[in-house]
């Protein structure tokens, strides 16, 4: 009996389980799933909490009822990795010996990492929405929140769910709007990057939003820590951002474990080949989803086209053939603007966010790099398909591999 | 995507004056790039630009401002220091490697 081990129920471990479970035979191949607990949360729902659109019911279920028969899952906190034994053991003690391992155990928010961040303001004056917990208690800052200024910071890159941090200032935009309350809020986006759009046809289609909504950006700011008492971002350059309340996008890094058994990088990150997600030192070692190292966005789509190409290339490698599929990179995000309305990104590794239409060529219904109804109905549907789709692993009328059909490549002209 | 010429180099550059093609540079035209930002390069300088270069290399990406720090073992602080204002820009702009970018 052959053993596949994932560690990580979440988005990609769960469409890995579901995928390969009905292609793998069950006389020769064991599958096995280890996450921390049974609680499966549709991620993209934390944005939609503090502003009350999704209910915390809405956003959670188990995460063994997305799993298939035939597949163990196995709840417990995993202590390390022992490539050259081939074994994971949990802690307590358990020992799971695996011949194909699939580290899927994303990335988290570590406010522990900025000095002055999980101090005596974290949910008092300080929060983030990348957690439920923390998006709710933002909800409740929200409703009592009527003035002074509105700090949305990211500490530092790459973050899980890049645009989130945009969608969510121009949803609090919005909210304080229709609240009669925008006048009486300074709102600020610090970026640690050169701004809030840095690829030239984004920036030429959407530069001016945060402009046009009156909020002002902080280019290149690095975090060094917080000063409590100030209650005031400090960079590294000595520069000081103010806040009444601050939304900040934590530094995130990839689960403890993999820094514990050697496998990541400066920020617990797996090397892996980009176009494969085989481990750069283990060739029977995988990394999926926002755990690994590659360069795009740690996103579900992109955990779902990767996980595609992962799981026709495992039954390549187990029959000893060369692996021929190659990820790109692929990325396909929904960008909430506000007012119900949104924006839809679609990219790879080589090819930035272009206008057009998708998924169909011409037709759409969707518009690329444009705000509009369409495309915020999309993302509102997309819970739905969600966890009836994309976690069981059906098939998507959306290419794996991005598609250049219907796009422009020409720097708009206003 | 243009080409110019600097310190009589030709190279291949972006709108920004990037190079586009990161096997086009060696430590003379790294002078002449960071003289072009009114940077006059030290030892200090250049233990940065050597490490981006080794580590480009060997992950094909820039290395971000946390993995000079972690992994390169340079601070933070030295490097805003070195490289005034927007360090990671401009110490891929010397070292002739693609700026760090996000999705949008």
């Amino acid at each position: 009996m052959q053993k596949l081990l994932v560690l990580g129920a979440g988005t990609a471990g769960t469409m890995i389980v579901n995928r390969l479970r009905r292609r793998l035979d069950k006389a020769e191949w064991s599958i096995t799933v280890v996450d921390a607990d049974d609680v499966h949360p549709y991620q993209p729902g934390y944005l939609f909490l503090p502003f009350h659109i999704l209910s915390p019911q809405q956003i959670t279920r188990s995460r063994h009822a997305s799993l298939p028969d035939g597949v163990d899952f196995v709840i417990g906190d995993v202590d390390r990795v022992d490539p050259p034994s081939s074994t994971v053991t949990l802690v307590g003690g358990r020992t799971l010996p695996y011949d194909y391992l699939v580290i899927a155990s994303g990335t988290t928010p570590r406010p522990d990492q900025t000095p002055g961040m999980l101090g005596e303001e974290w949910r008092r004056s300080i929060f983030e929405f990348y957690t439920f917990e923390g998006a709710k208690a933002l909800s409740t800052a929200l409703q009592t929140f009527d003035h002074g200024r509105l700090v949305v910071h990211i500490t530092d890159m790459p973050i899980k769910c890049p645009v989130a941090p945009l969608e969510f200032t121009f949803l609090a935009d919005a909210w304080l709007r229709e609240r009669g309350l925008r006048d009486r809020v300074e709102m600020v986006y610090v970026t640690p990057l050169p701004g809030a759009f840095t690829k030239p046809i984004a920036s030429e289609a959407l530069g001016s939003m945060l402009a046009e909504r009156k909020i002002a950006v902080e280019t290149d700011f690095m975090v060094e820590r917080i000063d409590e008492e100030k209650k005031a971002l400090v960079s590294y350059d000595e520069r000081e951002v103010p806040f009444d309340l601050l939304v900040t996008i934590p530094l995130n890094m990839g689960a403890d474990f993999v820094a514990r058994s050697g496998l990541g990088d400066e920020l617990n990150y797996v090397p892996v080949d980009k176009h494969t997600q085989q481990s750069r030192t283990y060739p029977n070692i995988f990394a999926l989803g926002d755990a690994s190292d590659i360069p795009t966005s740690k996103a579900g789509s992109v955990a779902h086209f990767s996980v595609e190409v992962f799981a026709d290339n495992f039954l390549e490698l187990i029959a000893g053939k060369p692996m021929t599929g190659s990820f790109d990179g692929h990325a396909n995000c929904f960008i909430e603007t506000g007012n119900r309305k949104g924006l839809l990104i679609d990219f790879n590794y080589d090819t930035e966010p272009l206008r057009g239409k998708f998924p169909l060529p011409v037709v759409g219904p969707m518009d690329l790099l444009k705000e509009t109804r369409a495309n915020h109905l999309g993302k509102v549907s997309f819970r739905w398909i969600y966890w009836n789709i994309l976690l069981r692993g059906r098939p998507m009328p959306i290419t794996t591999h991005m598609s250049m059909v219907g796009k422009t490549t020409n720097t708009p002209t206003k | 995507m243009s080409v110019t010429t600097l310190n009589g180099h030709e190279i291949h550059v972006n709108e920004e004056g990037f190079l586009t093609d990161p096997t086009e540079w060696d430590e003379a035209l790294g002078t002449a790039l960071a003289t072009q930002i009114g940077i006059t390069l030290t030892d200090e300088h250049w233990n940065a630009i050597r490490f981006l270069r080794k580590d480009f290399q060997e992950t094909g990406e820039t290395p971000t401002l946390r993995r000079v720090s972690t992994v390169g073992g340079i601070p933070i602080k030295t490097l805003f220091v070195l490289f005034p204002q927007k360090p990671a820009k401009k110490m891929a702009y010397v070292a002739g490697l693609p700026k760090p970018v996000g999705c949008v």
